[in-house]
């Protein structure tokens, strides 16, 4: 098939759209955990084809928005040290932290730069020796193993001014602390793709035999997301709960052994904060004790300051799954892409930003 | 201010600070290597300010040009200003006649990159029958501007029946789009540092007066026209319906998209609805008209992929909307800040 095209068919999605009306029944819920799948659901408007007994909520699959303001202002504070540059992908730079966002620091003369991978910042780290180059390791399973080849390769090479600063997270344990809060009553859910394309989709198993919920790996073409609901749904209606992965162009159930490994010999599990849930313990990925000399908390003497998280601001809870971004006072009122009051209004892969781009009320 | 494009000649073939104070020295340059590739009685004269005798209802307009890499594949920053300032004048239906360009350089531009630029000028100002009137140049210190920036002005006539604007587009109208989207963001994207992909794609960049006229020949019935560069289709069909006091419906199976484009798009995170175009317009013409406009286009070397791509409506003024593929709607918003490569 070709990537794109094919992908968006109607008349394949028409087919998929009439299974899952058939198959509904009872009112069911169903978390898409990953931020991307909430842009596409709501960029192709795929919840107008669903019957009004599937409902989908968003899940706090967004790197960015979990991020915790606590580290947010680490990053801030790194970036502000003399002859530092402090490395970021693009949706960072513009969450704002307790009392600033590394774009505000680059304006005030932080040199922070965007980059597209923790190689690009290795690359940043061989042209400015005299400097500390300190990436910003954020991202799930998808993105760690990149970023502990970028400190194998730093070892080897010997280079001695790179740094990353580890607020990686882990999907599975967060799950976990979602269903165990009893906040959502899920019937459900829509698992991460390119996450599982690492782990695979054994770590979801437990969800199924321990919670009775059905999970389904889902691609992020809309017809992906289809198919994935189809799936669910005639699970629910056959009162099975198993897992399925309808991403089997890209995920099998063991994952990709070679990043696994590489991900498994640079960092290690440690607890971890994130934003809408609080410490999660064995959530997150430090370094392991071999590679501290990369690891920026360890080697900078920094002041993040204290914590604050702004005023009716409900980040949290939409991460959480317990609000929608409607529920929100500030929401496309205060809260907007040019004036994003917390991250999911900024990252492409935030709920807010999904909703205030392509939200679907009153257009039909 | 000299109306004239002053570069210098010496042992360098690197811009020096010196290039900018002008002397004798660039004068004999401006003779001997400019204006051959510019020249036209206008220029020739070299007085203070250009003398031109317009006649009609004049169109002008100003543009700077600061593309980085300067050059790409399917043109440079040359080329770019030339067709940027004439489509802008097209776009309101104007006979694009004189440009002026301002060069600001970067100490250590090497000269023969300056002169490629300059020819790419010539070529792109004789393709769209504009002539270069008016010139300057100054050089900057190494890292206060990126290689080269170029500001235009251009001047050009409307003639008399013609009315075209941004303001009025008129429910009923259909929506004509010239070609595909996204062509030149993505080429330009593709070049950047950091991020080159391989992609045979060329950029769009194209001059668009000759195409307007054809339009215009075909019906006096286009209401608006508009070039959608920075922010892309999106963003402009969001001014449309603002400015008209409108609302415009497109439909996403109708908006033609290169393969290549689209695959760039779904790669790096981005919207070919919102990627720059550079040789592209959208027109709303009355839709009696519209089939006779569009075949029209399919004529011309620079709308052989012209389609209608949805029409302009009277409810909720100001709002875009897109019919997609999978026959749901969504609202199509303007662009907010710069497109950023995803990292998930």
């Amino acid at each position: 098939m070709k990537l794109v095209s094919e992908f968006r068919q109607s008349g394949l999605a028409d087919g998929l759209v009439r299974s899952i009306r058939q198959h509904a029944g009872k009112p069911a819920r169903f978390m898409e955990f990953c931020g991307g799948h909430t842009m596409s659901i709501m960029k192709s408007g795929l919840r107008q084809l669903l019957p009004p007994a599937l409902t989908l909520t968003s899940g706090p699959g967004c790197p960015v928005c979990v991020t915790h303001n606590a580290d947010l202002d680490k990053a801030i504070a790194l970036a502000s040290l003399p002859d530092v540059i402090v490395a970021s992908f693009g949706d960072m730079v513009r969450v704002p932290g307790s009392r600033s966002s590394l774009q505000e620091a680059k304006a005030a003369g932080a040199d922070v730069r965007v980059v597209y991978s923790a190689l690009d910042a290795l690359s940043l780290a061989r042209e400015n020796p005299e400097k500390s180059v300190v990436f910003l390791g954020i991202g799930f399973e998808t993105t760690a193993p990149t970023v502990a080849a970028s400190i194998l390769q730093a070892k080897g090479e010997g280079l001695k001014n790179y740094y990353v600063l580890s607020l990686h997270k882990l999907c599975p344990p967060v799950i976990k602390t979602l269903l165990d809060s009893g906040e959502v009553n899920l019937q459900g859910l829509i698992c991460p793709g390119h996450v599982s394309a690492v782990i695979g989709s054994r770590p979801w198993e437990f969800i199924a035999r321990d919670y009775g919920i059905p999970c389904v790996v889902s691609g992020f073409e809309p017809l992906d997301i289809l198919q994935c609901i189809d799936m669910l749904t005639r699970q629910v209606a056959d009162g099975e709960a198993r897992v399925e992965i309808a991403y089997r162009r890209g995920v099998s159930r063991e994952g990709n052994r070679t990043a696994i490994d590489i991900m498994d010999r640079v960092f290690e599990p440690a607890p971890a904060r994130w934003r809408g849930f609080g410490e999660v313990a064995a959530s997150g990925l430090k370094l392991r004790p071999n590679f501290a000399r990369f690891d920026a908390e360890a080697n900078f003497d920094f002041d993040p300051g204290p914590t604050a998280t702004p005023k009716g601001c409900l980040c949290g809870e939409v991460l959480r799954g317990v609000k929608s971004p409607d529920d929100c006072t500030l929401f496309r009122l205060t809260c907007t892409p040019t004036n994003p009051v917390g991250p999911c209004m900024v990252s492409a892969e935030g709920t807010c930003a999904a909703y205030y781009h392509y939200g679907e009320d009153d257009v039909r | 201010m000299p109306p004239i494009i002053i570069t210098v000649k010496t042992m360098s073939d690197k811009i020096l600070l010196a290039h900018g104070s002008g002397g004798r020295l660039a004068h004999d340059i401006i003779r001997n290597s400019l204006l051959p590739a510019l020249s036209n009685p206008v220029l020739a004269r070299l007085d203070d300010a250009a003398v031109l005798e317009p006649a009609g209802r004049l169109a002008f307009t100003t543009d700077s040009y600061v593309v980085q890499p300067i050059f790409f594949p399917g043109g440079d920053i040359g080329k770019l200003a030339v067709c940027g300032t004439v489509n802008d004048l097209a776009m309101v239906g104007a006979v694009p006649h004189y440009l002026s360009l301002a060069f600001i350089i970067e100490e250590g531009l090497p000269l023969s990159e300056l002169e490629k630029i300059v020819y790419s000028v010539k070529e792109a100002a004789k393709a769209a029958g504009v002539a270069v009137v008016a010139g300057d140049t100054k050089v900057v210190n190494r890292g206060t501007a990126d290689k080269l920036f170029i500001n235009t002005a251009g001047i050009g006539t409307i003639p008399d029946e013609v009315d075209i604007s941004g303001h009025n587009a008129r429910p009923g109208d259909m929506l004509i789009l010239s070609g595909t989207v996204g062509d030149h963001g993505i080429v330009v994207l593709s070049q950047r540092e950091g991020l080159n992909f391989a992609t045979e794609l060329k950029s769009d960049c194209a001059p668009l007066n000759g195409l307007v006229a054809e339009m215009l020949a075909a019906s006096q019935n286009i209401h608006c026209l508009r070039d959608p560069t920075r922010g892309g289709l999106a963003t402009t069909l969001n001014e449309i319906a603002e400015q008209s006091d409108v609302s415009i419906r497109i439909y996403e199976d109708k908006i033609p998209v290169r393969e290549e484009v689209s695959s760039a798009c779904e790669m790096l995170g981005l919207d070919p609805l919102y990627v720059a175009n550079e040789g592209k317009l959208i027109a709303t013409v009355s839709p009696d008209n519209a089939k006779k406009v569009l075949e029209q286009m399919k004529k011309h070397q620079y709308g052989r992929d012209a389609a209608i791509i949805g029409e302009v409506k009277e409810e909720n003024p100001g709002r875009v909307v897109m019919k997609t593929g999978l026959g749901t709607t969504r609202i199509i918003d303007m662009l907010v800040g710069e497109p950023l490569p995803r990292i998930c």
